[in-house]
């Protein structure tokens, strides 16, 4: 579909063909450019998206296409205990990481954006929860959450904290507690980096006025950091809120939804019961009813760029 | 920095900034140390005496071996490199060209299909992943890198295409308006004029992509099956536990060793990185 470079300027000297002709016509380039895009957006994201929900109205399994039942998943799923358990947990889930990794993010962002020494090579470190894979440093915590060889326990008994072992994914609240502190792990440094990129766009001579005429540190911070800095915040949250709320990966390896399904989230039991047990349609369904909340998100998201934007 | 007594200093700044680095850094540490910890140390419990679970003097390479010996842990980080990479490719060449359309380019519907592209970005890989797998099962795609090879673009292509309209954005008009009257077409003006000076934006859109698909595991976990197909996250969850039975030793090497790639490709592009990172959250 690219014309490649050379024949490009071969054809300089000869009349330009039809083919050529038609490239410079904007339209006709926008069409050719974006076509790529359009194809695979559309056979991998619209296209599944209509299938999802097509098969979220029938009683398909793996391997058998099944009858349109027309709400019945979505009566069933409703009637089901773990499916309301685990949005339950989404919520609590995404709520709770949420305000941690923007309470933690901003206070590391206003640590890194003083001078100190080796700044740039710690900020280069603390990126790195965010940069491995999550699978693979979400192993490192289930092992140092491990029963019998957690060093988390052997710290606290250490300190005197703790006398018998703690059961950190045996237990309903402690596994929940357990997926939480991983996810504000992964997420803090993210929060951090992009709040301050948005701190370093504030001139510091706003805060020195401020500063010279009198304002305590918590005044500066709220009547001129945190206003400015609301825009990025929003961003970051908002975005983070739709990866949260939609997270897999975490749970999955910690927990797998247990113990005896306490801390399932919509993926994990769409994937438990879609892929796991191989009721295709039902999983289907428990993972469209992630979307009402998402789209909510998004169009949050639409109205409120465009109103930076015309600003 | 800190105005006021040293004390203020410590309080304010290097304590809060060590719990910090020890919160943010420590399951590294213990991933190095657990790789290369021998089995029988491994497996201490947490409250025997005269254990120092932080060290050993006894380091080894047992666990590595076994990785590279007796799993396919080296098709595994192949399959990863090549799926990435060929997939960051195909969304760069994507991103590249729709970024230029909607930002230098008039044709109608450019306002919403530049939302349509934005809203995608949003779409969780959670929320399609069983239809898509039914998809790809249909297209005859499961099991071979393809499946991921096409799907990952969905989600690395609107962050390119974002990331490189403000890339295009600010590349002046007349300079490709210069060449158009030097008699260079549309076509050439954005290859050899307006594409070189996004070269920095193409870069670290490139190094976002290649993490964000060496990082993805749903899709690789529910389309691959064959264990000499995996990437390295499916292969190391799936091949190093036995039932209840996990291999710690090789687990943590297995997840230092296939985190070192991202690491290192974002290291070099460290500043890159952090340009694409907030150019991308400011939309």
């Amino acid at each position: 579909m690219a014309i490649s470079a050379v024949s490009a300027t071969t054809l300089r000297e000869a009349p330009p063909p039809r083919r050529q002709r038609l490239l410079e016509d904007e339209r006709w380039l926008a069409f050719v450019l974006l076509v790529p895009t359009i194809v695979l957006l559309g056979m991998f994201i619209a296209y599944p998206f209509i299938r999802g929900i097509l098969l979220s109205v029938t009683s398909s399994r793996v391997g058998m296409p099944g009858d349109f039942v027309g709400l019945a998943n979505f009566y069933k799923i409703f009637n089901d205990g773990i499916f309301r358990t685990s949005v339950y947990n989404t919520f609590v889930y995404t709520g709770v990481t949420t305000v941690f990794k923007l309470a933690l993010g901003l206070w590391l962002a206003m640590l890194l954006n003083r001078n100190f020494r080796g700044k740039a090579f710690t900020r280069a470190f603390i990126l790195l929860p965010f940069i491995i894979p999550t699978v693979l440093s979400t192993f490192a915590w289930k092992w140092m959450f491990d029963p019998t060889f957690s060093v988390l326990n052997w710290l606290l008994y250490h300190f005197g904290l703790i006398t018998g072992r703690i059961n950190w994914l045996g237990d309903p609240d402690l596994a929940m507690i357990s997926i939480i502190i991983v996810n504000i792990w992964r997420g803090v440094p993210f929060f951090a980096i992009s709040l301050l990129a948005g701190l370093q766009t504030i001139s510091p001579e706003l805060n020195e006025a401020a500063a010279v005429d009198g304002a305590k540190p918590w005044q500066r911070f709220w009547h001129i950091t945190w206003p400015l800095l609301l825009p990025v915040t929003m961003v970051v949250v908002l975005f983070s809120v739709i990866q949260t709320f939609a997270d897999f990966q975490i749970v999955y390896v910690m927990t797998g939804g247990g113990p005896a399904n306490a801390t399932h989230l919509f993926a994990t039991y769409a994937y438990q019961i879609g892929i796991g047990t191989g009721l295709l349609s039902e999983g289907a369904a428990i993972s469209l009813a992630m979307f009402p909340v998402l789209f909510l998100v998004v169009i949050i998201q639409l109205l409120y760029i465009r109103r930076v934007e015309v600003r | 920095m800190i105005e006021g007594a040293i004390w203020r200093k410590w309080v304010f700044f290097y304590v809060p900034m060590a719990l910090f680095l020890l919160f943010l850094l420590f399951p590294f540490y213990w991933m190095v140390i657990t790789s290369v910890r021998p089995d029988g140390e491994l497996y201490r419990p947490w409250n025997s005496i005269n254990y120092n679970p932080f060290w050993t003097w006894k380091p080894t390479w047992d666990h590595v071996r076994y990785l590279f010996e007796e799993t396919l842990f080296a098709s595994w980080l192949w399959n990863t490199t090549f799926i990435a990479l060929a997939s960051t490719a195909i969304s760069l060449v994507c991103g590249v060209f729709a970024g230029y359309a909607l930002s230098r380019l008039n044709f109608p519907f450019a306002g919403s299909l530049g939302t349509a592209i934005f809203i995608t970005y949003l779409v969780p890989q959670t929320l399609l992943f069983i239809p898509l797998a039914e998809i790809i099962r249909n297209y005859r795609l499961g099991d071979t890198p393809w499946s991921l090879i096409l799907t990952y673009p969905t989600f690395l292509i609107p962050f390119c295409t974002w990331l490189m309209m403000g890339y295009f954005k600010a590349v002046p008009r007349e300079l490709e308006e210069c060449a158009r009257i030097d008699g260079a077409s549309r076509w050439q003006a954005m290859l050899y004029i307006v594409i070189p000076v996004a070269i920095p934006g193409i870069l670290s859109a490139g190094i976002f992509a290649f993490t964000l698909s060496w990082n993805e595991f749903i899709y690789a976990l529910v389309f691959l099956s064959s264990p000499a197909q995996k990437t390295v996250s499916v292969g190391v969850t799936s091949e190093l536990i036995r039932g209840d039975v996990f291999y710690w030793g090789p687990l943590m090497a297995g997840a230092l060793l296939g985190s070192i790639p991202v690491a290192i490709a974002y290291s070099f592009f460290v500043e890159h990185y952090v340009a694409g990172l907030t150019g991308s959250v400011k939309g």
